[in-house]
């Protein structure tokens, strides 16, 4: 009687299943666009920032092929294990066409092989790491990649800080610390021509908050410049105990430092510091830029990050691609993805290359008074 | 490696411990009275350090009143969530208890992320806590300072009212057996209540002490400090008070030491405290300072 019960619950549920499947395929008027970024965790404000630029686009261009566009957000909760499960559910839930995501090149790469199986195409805003798309053609990204923007504060570290001693400090479990870190020491090390141009590698782990064991020793070792990608907070407070303990020469980090919380837990430690990200408001690139910003004012009332406006700009090469491909087949859209070329989005002209990377200038900014400003733009070889 | 630079590393390590110690003191106190590992206690924590955030940020009371309402506000909720996750269990076999714990634990974590949100906040520090001492090319920070004073002031208002008051008897009384307390006219319920508003004002001390510290709040920010005060209370010998100050000073101690000495190790100091735990419970089940003592039946 037990085993009846227990086979008739299996079978109700799997129709339960089985039924909700068929009735979301129903819905063909409306175009699904996933995004999964981190909402909570260690990395929320990064992930809120680039939705806010991911919402702004939809609520500027709604619609596509005269069907409705609808974004559909899942938290990764700035984790690994979670990223996957985000993707895995805009796959098999919520049937998406595309997803754009995600903050963090760690999720990014977490949920390759998931949108890479089910053929769906995904467009990252500001994963930087050159992993996330390495062998993945389902995978592109509207961003520089980290060889560049590695080679990029190298180059600043020795022509305009003028170091020739650096140390590094990396965020240990994140992929995207740990490879940009490789790529300023490979550059930085050829361009002073000494192997031991790199005095120490130091390291912590996400959500650390204690740095005075780290900053202590690379004090003792008295380097001109300390290179420091990794999350805002956990840089913010690794610059504020730098200087606490005495240690006051110029830390440069990556793209991830442009969060205002960065500004808020460093105070006035982080002036000074320098970091490469991929747009300034002071020089709008394009006319979908100058778009971007005014309406990212009018929205928001505040200055729009680099990573809002790429935001803006992965949905935006979604939307294209829809548009040319003529129709909102996932394969067929991922065709017309891998042929975007000399789109102009509000983060500059995007360009696909073959591995599906953007090639774009980078800008350096520092923090003045309290604010982000704008250094130099550097322009790739 | 130059003297300067070893006691650098000692101040820095002994700034980390006494914040554990402090945290640690709160979650062996409910420990040895209930015989509970109050997992809560982290989110209690952070409940505290936000309560001080609001009150100072959104209200015009000056930092230090803020700090006592937030103490008492943070007071009030660890007694309620021990009169609604623990009180209805006590007469059930202990691991539901515990379960209950773990429950109240996430149910707080999340209610905080909806609540809060989950971008990180800062912490207001009053400049007289950020100021930087240098004391023979040692830098310390005066928080470094104020945090020892305050777990050891923490330490001996504990230590008396547990040793020297009717109350502490009766919690002493509590600790040892239930029933007959109860048998012998101490409101068991009432004693349990004041344990929890000692436990929770601890732990919002603590929660405020990390927030001028490290100024950055998150929803998830107990969780970690949580499992570390945890490990630092067992290794002190679990239910002893001393003993929780002790583990904690040893375990911020040898966090920092490790970087110092073996710089290559400093993405695993998180899995060093987890190796410490484990090697404790391996060596000395009972703790440093814990008495052996059979399982009550």
């Amino acid at each position: 009687m037990k085993k009846i019960m227990v086979m008739l619950m299996f079978v109700l549920i799997a129709g339960l299943v089985f039924a909700g499947g068929e009735q979301e395929q129903g819905s063909s008027d409306v175009i699904k666009i996933g995004v999964f970024e981190p909402m909570t965790g260690a990395n929320a404000a990064g992930g809120a920032m680039e939705v806010e630029g991911i919402k702004l686009a939809n609520k500027l261009y709604p619609e596509v092929l005269g069907k409705k566009v609808e974004v559909v957000i899942v938290d990764n909760k700035s984790d690994k294990v979670e990223a996957a499960n985000a993707a895995a559910r805009l796959v098999d839930k919520e049937k998406v066409t595309a997803i754009i995501g995600s903050w963090g090149s760690s999720f990014s790469m977490a949920a390759g092989s998931i949108v890479k199986e089910a053929q769906i195409p995904t467009v990252g805003a500001s994963c930087t790491n050159p992993l996330v798309t390495m062998g993945n053609d389902y995978y592109f990204r509207v961003c520089f990649i980290d060889t560049f923007q590695g080679a990029v504060m190298a180059n600043y570290a020795y022509k305009e800080v003028g170091a020739r001693k650096v140390a590094i400090v990396q965020e240990i479990s994140n992929d995207y610390s740990v490879g940009l870190a490789k790529f300023f020491t490979d550059e930085f090390k050829r361009l002073t021509g000494d192997e031991n141009a790199i005095v120490a590698v130091s390291n912590y782990n996400t959500g650390d908050m204690d740095f005075t064991a780290q900053v202590t020793n690379l004090k003792s070792l008295n380097p001109d410049a300390v290179f420091a990608p990794g999350n805002y907070t956990e840089s913010a407070l690794l610059i504020k105990q730098a200087r606490e303990l005495g240690m006051d020469v110029p830390f440069l980090g990556g793209d991830t430092w442009e969060a205002p919380e960065f500004l808020d837990v460093g105070k006035k430690n982080v002036e000074g510091a320098y970091f490469s990200t991929f747009f300034t408001t002071e020089i709008p690139i394009t006319e979908t830029s100058e778009i971007f910003i005014d309406e990212y004012r009018k929205e928001y009332n505040k200055e729009p990050a680099a990573v809002t406006a790429l935001g803006f700009d992965a949905y935006m090469v979604i939307l294209d691609a829809i548009e040319r491909a003529g129709s909102d087949d996932p394969v067929a859209v991922r065709d017309a993805i891998a042929t975007t070329k000399g789109y102009p989005g509000a983060a500059g002209i995007i360009t696909l290359d073959a591995t599906g990377d953007a090639v774009k200038n980078a800008v350096i900014k520092t923090v003045k008074d309290g604010n982000f400003a704008f250094v130099t733009t550097i322009v790739p070889e | 490696m130059s003297v300067q630079l070893f006691f650098q590393h000692l101040a820095n390590g002994l700034s980390l411990g006494s914040l554990y110690a402090l945290i640690a003191i709160g979650y062996t106190m409910v420990y040895g009275i209930l015989r509970l590992i109050n997992f809560a206690h982290g989110e209690i924590f952070m409940i505290g350090a936000y309560t001080a955030f609001y009150l100072v940020t959104l209200t015009f009371l000056p930092w230090f009143a803020a700090f006592v309402v937030a103490l008492g506000i943070t007071c009030i909720l660890g007694m309620g969530v021990e009169r609604i996750a623990y009180r209805p269990l006590r007469d059930h076999p202990r691991i539901s208890v515990m379960i209950s714990a773990i429950g109240a634990s996430f149910f707080i974590q999340n209610l905080a992320i909806v609540i809060f949100g989950g971008r990180p906040k800062t912490f207001p520090v009053p400049p007289m806590f950020g100021t930087i001492i240098t004391i023979g090319g040692v830098n310390i920070v005066s928080i470094t300072f104020i945090i020892p004073i305050i777990t050891l002031i923490a330490l001996f208002v504990l230590l008396f009212i547990v040793n020297k008051t009717k109350t502490g008897m009766a919690m002493r009384a509590v600790s040892t057996d239930h029933e007959t307390a109860r048998l012998m006219a101490i409101n068991v319920d009432n004693i349990i209540s004041i344990t929890f508003a000692i436990g929770s004002t601890l732990a919002a001390i603590g929660g405020i002490m990390w927030g001028l510290k490290y100024p950055q709040l998150l929803p998830i920010m107990g969780l970690i400090p949580g499992l570390k005060c945890f490990i630092a209370a067992v290794v002190g010998g679990i239910g002893n008070i001393k003993g929780a100050v002790l583990g904690g000073f040893l375990l911020g101690l040898m966090e920092i030491m490790i970087i110092a000495f073996l710089p290559a190790l400093s993405g695993y100091r998180d899995a060093f405290a987890f190796v410490l735990l484990i090697v404790i419970l391996l060596v000395r089940p009972s703790g440093i300072l814990g008495s052996v003592q059979g399982e009550k039946v």
